[in-house]
């Protein structure tokens, strides 16, 4: 431990205290952009994003502009959208299906597996132009572990699968709901703007310290809503005794017993009575399917995912995708999509859909208050140099793996590998 | 205030447009529960996701999806002080344009009108919510109640607009 860190980590007097200065540099952000965003595996999109040959999205992705897609013979790939030529992005379109992208500047013309094409008026060029050499730009890493893509600028990044250590069973759980264990990103994106550094949204999608006080009308509105919301043992701050855990290389995730519904067969007062059967025949399919032990656990939890350092999967109310990336210091973009079994009836599809609004996004009944309480943060971090250190070592006087998911044990695996890669000291 | 009374045995833009401009007025000075008096015992109220503002909430992820049983929940929520992302409320101001009469089938008049909300809360920047709304009315006595709402928003995402926390 130096003085010099922005983390004081002491297991002995139990104390983790945190240097606000990371949530308001913009020296701390450059460093993130090439420590973090710049080294780690970030995810890109799922593939059932671009199911077809020629699908495509477009989006920007740790500052840059990416175009994702799956080229005629079937392979994703994704590419830095930015023309050979002079550098105009290459598509300008968020999504839609091509056989080709036509650059609108000057013409040039791409196919998609990003060889170049056509170049207009060709014979201008001298003998050592060479097409061949002139395709779009594929990022220097690209791969998927259950079809979620992930990217990576660093062309030394170790595999994927490796990277993700203990978060894939939780990827696993996820997808396991899907008989033919293809989930899909269903249409429609909640794209929206906070005042606050990125890394408090990660905390904060994995903090259930703040239930019972920033989401108190949420719970009002589960009561009313026939949900069962009192603690059943003493000593809790929620329903039922969560954890919180370390999946190792800096992801982790909140893991807990389910007390309100699931769109997978956890039926909740909130779908009405017709859903009953439908929510059991899903249950007995699961079972059928997974064994009891595992179909429980794919059931009746809910697990709050962070694969670090951006990715976050909620499955909770409902499935969701969510990623964000810092624009300044005090302001990240976020995305959210909503993650569903490609075999879903129309019936189930709208229930889970239904579900998801009971607490995400800008306009559900709890993410409005997150949002509200990151930008409380942020405006409070202002005082950063007269109010130094911020604490998180809820739980520090109970062993590792016997952290809940109230207590602050997750948030540290996060720091702990955060500071790694940031080195040391300032 | 009070609300609009029809007179004649035509629904008139004139009278959609007292119509509006009331229910902005209730908006804008969070009546809420004088607000859910204009709504049918049935109604909805929509804010397709900004990419996909055509589709349906079923088949879609949409910013907000409510029956009137969410509806009414929401309002407890937004007015009840530990709504943090309404403490303080937003002050809002509602300019509402463009007003049509798109179709009349019986009782149930279709209506379309654009909008601007100024939306202001103390130390955020203020921002301007523009779009266009989708009402199907339907006629009980001489007045009019609101039986579906649709804010169809023209911002390519929502972006720096952050949230919808209040009634659109
Ligand atoms: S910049 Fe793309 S063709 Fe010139
Ligand atoms: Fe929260």
């Amino acid at each position: 431990m130096s003085d010099a860190s922005y983390v004081l980590d002491d297991r002995e007097r139990m104390s983790f205290s945190l240097d606000r200065e990371v949530f308001v540099s913009p020296e701390v952000l450059e460093r993130e952009r090439r420590a973090v965003f710049d080294k780690c595996w970030i995810y890109v999109g799922h593939g059932s994003e671009v199911a077809e040959p020629g699908d495509f999205r477009t989006r920007d992705i740790a500052d840059r502009p990416i175009l994702f897609c799956r080229d005629r013979a079937g392979e994703v790939r994704a590419f830095l959208n930015s023309c050979r030529h002079r550098g105009a992005l290459t598509c300008t379109k968020r999504e839609g299906n091509a056989r080709l992208f036509q650059c609108m500047y000057h013409g040039w013309v791409y196919d998609t597996e990003g060889k170049l094409r056509t170049v207009p008026g060709e014979d201008a060029y001298g003998p050592h132009f060479d097409k061949e050499k002139l395709g779009l730009v594929a990022v220097p890493r690209l791969a998927h572990y259950r079809d979620f893509f992930f990217l990576s600028f660093d062309p030394a990044v170790e595999d994927l699968e490796t990277y993700l250590a203990g978060a894939k069973d939780y990827l696993d759980l996820v997808t396991e709901q899907s008989p033919s264990g293809r989930m899909q990103v269903i249409s429609g994106t909640q794209e929206y703007e906070i005042a606050a550094n990125w890394k408090l949204l990660v905390e904060n999608s994995v903090d259930d310290y703040h239930l019972p006080t920033a989401h108190l009308t949420w719970l009002n509105y589960m009561k009313n809503s026939g949900v069962d919301m009192k603690p059943r043992e003493t000593g809790l701050l929620l329903p039922t005794k969560g954890a919180g855990k370390d999946l190792g290389n800096g992801h982790l995730a909140t893991d807990n017993p389910n007390y309100r519904g699931r769109p997978v067969a956890g039926w909740m007062p909130i779908y009405g009575e017709d859903a009953k059967p439908d929510m059991a025949a899903l249950r007995e399919e699961l079972v059928a399917r997974l064994g009891q032990a595992r179909a429980t656990r794919v059931a009746d939890t809910n697990r709050n995912l962070v694969v670090f350092p951006n990715l976050v999967v909620n499955d909770g109310s409902s499935v969701t995708i969510r990623t964000f990336f810092p624009t300044d210091a005090g302001h990240m973009k976020v995305t959210a999509w909503a993650l569903g079994p490609v075999e879903e009836s129309a019936a189930q599809r709208a229930r889970r859909l239904d579900s998801f609004l009971t607490f995400y996004g800008p306009g559900g009944f709890a993410t409005p208050d997150d949002v509200a309480a990151l930008e409380l943060v942020q405006r409070g971090l202002g005082a950063w140099r007269e109010v130094r250190w911020s604490d998180s070592s809820r739980g520090m006087n109970r062993p590792d793996d016997e952290q809940l998911n109230t207590d602050e044990g997750h948030l540290r695996v996060f720091w702990r590998r955060w500071s790694g890669l940031m080195g040391a000291g300032r | 205030m009070s609300a609009p009374q029809l007179t004649g045995a035509r629904v008139s833009r004139a009278d959609v447009e007292d119509f509006l401009y009331y229910e902005a007025e209730l908006l804008d000075s969070w009546q809420l529960d004088a607000w859910l008096g204009l709504l049918t015992e049935d109604a909805c109220y929509y804010v397709p996701p900004n990419d996909k503002p055509d589709a349906d909430h079923r088949d879609t992820l949409f910013l907000v999806a409510d029956n009137i049983a969410r509806l009414r929940e929401r309002v407890k929520r937004i007015k009840d002080p530990n709504c943090h992302a309404e403490q303080p409320r937003s002050r809002t101001r509602r300019m509402i344009s463009n007003v049509r009469i798109t179709s009349t089938s019986g009782d149930t008049i279709g209506v379309a009108a654009n909008f601007v909300v100024y939306r202001f809360r103390r130390g955020e920047a203020a921002r301007d919510y523009v779009g266009s709304y989708r009402y199907m009315l339907k006629r009980q006595g001489d007045s009019l109640k609101i039986a579906e709402r649709r804010v169809l928003l023209a911002a390519e995402e929502l972006g720096a607009l952050g949230l919808i926390s209040f009634i659109l």
